[in-house]
């Protein structure tokens, strides 16, 4: 097996075109800093770092085991919370970051065990409902504790004297200050974390969360005891969601209910996982670059389509930036109706 | 046989009903009352708690109020699952529509609404209502022929494709009505409360009681004393055999997806009265309770989501008047309680 082969778990992209897709994605994100020059540029791409992670876990549990959750934000949040609360009362040290990480760690892995106890028993329309209910109640809570985790207005706080952009590592030949040894932090946490859960959907564990998904009678008849299997995935998801919330965390310097636990996010991550492709990691990938940079990019450019067709109403109306959810929320319908396997699932199969 | 097959037309007609020996009467049914007393039983509870009579009365009847809204919502919900199978995350959507379509009609109601007479108030009331059950009837037809028909039996896409279709519906009402908050002022005659001793009571909290009320029985007459309401009946015991003897199951389906939707759509208007203004994601905030409650009631079950709202309402109020920092997780805690005692909650529908 090639080393290539080996580091993606014998799993490579099957086709040339989604294998260049993902390469440009790769090199775009790993040269970033140097590539696209800019503050909001350098924003965006570490927002889809830790957004691949947070799409990749959730296809984890959506496309590889077949159970769907609500509560992912939670987990997100929690690891949001646990670096950027960690990092608020213990002052800036690598310490507080390894500290917050592994209370949150704990918390989540729990959390998610006494879930996927109470309801995957049962059925898994149970599990959809009853993470809806928890995690609107942890953002509640969250909100409420106001003394401990801000409130509404969350937290602000200083990182390591080595990730802040007042830190100069080099200057020549180019500039590397602190806010990109930030940013590759993030990229190649994100790239771990993707590599390993690409091991764990390929071992022989991920085989059968992928049988359980095809078939449950057939899997419990084989001796795999689904309810198992199943929580040790919904387990598996949250931990590598936490992971992304300490990203996050990291990269914005903030933690606050907007941008880790508000069911808009959930929204955002299911559409990322759908229209990217369930079922194979690969398309969190594609789905999160889509979704983040149509978020960041694509309202300016339906701005200027907006003005440019004034004078025709229907179309300027259309083309409204605020209608941009919208047409995602379309793309979405008609992904799951047309293409269940997402833009990557299109382009794995060989024609 | 041979005379049978000959004749299949004539073969009931033939059959000597007269001389058949009488059929054992079927065993009654069985009842379950344990879940009936959970409610009495929690207020009772609650009542040396509280301690004053007249507070403890206030929080109970105004919990009830509340519970009467989160059931007129969770209705058709339930009813959906029941029969289809069909776990309809837009739901939500359609209780945001119901009450948007309220607000549009209410300005050119403004003079039955300020109008000084009860009378004229309810005609008002009624109208928005029929409006809004009416609109979100239409809707849901168009929601179930083009976003769930593909999808029957498949829950996973159901779930996502009906929540693709809550992002595009709230969407599309931000689109028309902006992001902003729209009031919806109550008619002049419900406004303020009614005291009896020491107790008072909203007005608006009376009307809830008794539209709650009406649909409940309705629905209870509708499912148990009609022809529509025993085939929904046994199509949701088994929807194969209502088929098989030669009923057209997909019409119900139809039938009572609308009826859900516009039950969604008057819980819409009650609930967007409650709050006296209207958010686009108004439908979606109290999905989560709905939720709570059909889970706790036994996905499928009308008298199960009605015993879930009260119970889940009146516990809201009283942890929020004896523990506030409580109250949030109450919900949560009385699901996982439930739960834990009837792990498909209160009157699980039989199959499923």
């Amino acid at each position: 097996m090639s080393p290539l082969r080996a580091v993606l778990s014998g799993d490579p992209p099957r086709t040339p075109a989604l294998a260049t897709i993902l390469a440009a994605i790769l090199f775009g994100l790993a040269f970033a800093p140097f590539l696209f020059p800019g503050t909001a540029a350098l924003n965006v791409s570490a927002k889809i770092c830790y957004f691949v992670v947070l799409a990749a876990s959730y296809d984890l549990l959506l496309g590889y085991t077949g159970i769907v959750s609500f509560a992912h934000t939670m987990f997100f949040g929690i690891g949001g919370y646990g670096a950027g609360l960690a990092l608020y009362s213990f002052g800036p040290s690598w310490s507080a970051i390894l500290v917050g990480t592994l209370a949150a760690l704990v918390l989540a892995v729990a959390l998610a065990l006494i879930v996927s106890l109470f309801s995957l028993r049962v059925r898994a329309l149970f599990f959809a409902m009853i993470t809806l209910a928890v995690a609107s109640a942890f953002s509640i809570l969250a909100s409420q504790l106001s003394s401990f985790t801000g409130g509404e207005d969350g937290r602000t706080f200083r990182l390591p004297e080595t990730l802040r952009p007042s830190f100069h590592l080099l200057t020549e030949p180019f500039a590397v200050n602190g806010r990109i040894l930030a940013y590759y932090l993030v990229f190649f946490a994100a790239l771990i974390l993707f590599l390993l859960m690409l091991r764990v959907v390929n071992s022989p564990f991920g085989r059968v969360l992928q049988a359980i998904r095809e078939n449950e009678f057939r899997a419990e008849a084989l001796g795999y005891r689904i309810v198992v299997y199943r929580s040790l995935a919904s387990c598996l998801a949250a931990a590598a969601a936490a992971l992304a919330g300490v990203l996050s965390a990291l990269w914005l310097r903030y933690t606050g209910p907007a941008v880790t636990l508000s069911f808009d996010i959930m929204l955002d991550i299911l559409l990322m996982v759908v229209i990217g492709g369930m079922g194979t990691l690969y398309g969190a990938v594609i789905g999160a670059t889509l979704f983040v940079l149509a978020e960041s990019y694509l309202q300016n450019l339906m701005a200027m389509v907006s003005q440019a067709t004034a004078q025709v109403p229907l179309v300027s109306l259309i083309f409204h930036p605020d209608r941009w959810l919208l047409w995602l929320g379309v793309l979405f319908v008609l992904s799951v109706y047309f293409f269940p396997t997402g833009i990557a699932g299109r382009l794995m199969t060989k024609r | 046989m041979s005379d049978v097959a000959a004749k299949p037309g004539e073969a009931p007609a033939a059959a000597p009903a007269d001389k058949a020996p009488a059929k054992p009467a079927l065993p009654a049914r069985r009842r379950d009352l344990a879940p009936l007393l959970l409610l009495p039983v929690l207020a009772l509870v609650a009542l040396p708690l509280v301690g004053s009579l007249s507070t403890w009365a206030t929080l109970t009847l105004s919990g009830l109020a509340m519970g009467m809204i989160i059931f007129i919502i969770a209705s058709g919900l339930t009813l959906v699952f029941g029969l289809m199978n069909v776990l309809n995350f837009g739901h939500g959507a359609f209780i945001s529509v119901g009450a948007y379509a309220a607000a549009v009609l209410a300005p050119a109601l403004t003079g039955l609404m300020r109008a000084d007479a009860l009378a004229l108030n309810l005609v008002a009331l009624l109208a928005l209502i029929a409006l809004a059950m009416a609109v979100t009837a239409v809707i849901g037809y168009a929601f179930e022929r083009a976003i769930i028909m593909p999808v029957y039996g498949q829950h996973l896409k159901q779930i996502l494709v009906t929540v693709g279709g809550l992002i595009v519906a709230e969407q599309l009402i931000v689109a028309v009505f902006g992001p902003v908050q729209i009031p919806l002022l109550l008619p002049a005659a419900f406004r303020g409360s009614v005291i009896f001793g020491d107790v008072a009571i909203e007005r608006y909290r009376l009307i809830a009681v008794v539209v709650g009320l009406a649909i409940f029985i309705a629905m209870l007459l509708v499912l148990n004393r009609t022809r529509i309401g025993l085939l929904i009946r046994a199509g949701v015991e088994n929807g194969e055999m209502v088929e098989a003897l030669g009923y057209h199951i997909r019409r119900l389906f139809v039938g009572v997806f609308m009826a859900g939707s516009a039950l969604a759509g008057l819980g819409g208007v009650m609930w967007g009265f409650y709050r006296e203004q209207l958010t686009p994601g108004m439908g979606m905030d109290v999905m989560v309770l709905v939720f709570i409650v059909v889970v706790i009631g036994g996905l499928g079950s009308v008298g199960g989501c009605f015993i879930g709202s009260l119970l889940v309402a009146v516990m809201a109020n009283y942890t929020g008047f004896l523990a506030p920092k409580l109250a949030l997780g109450s919900n949560i805690l009385l699901m996982a309680a439930i739960l834990l005692w009837r792990s498909r909650g209160l009157y699980p529908v039989t199959q499923r």
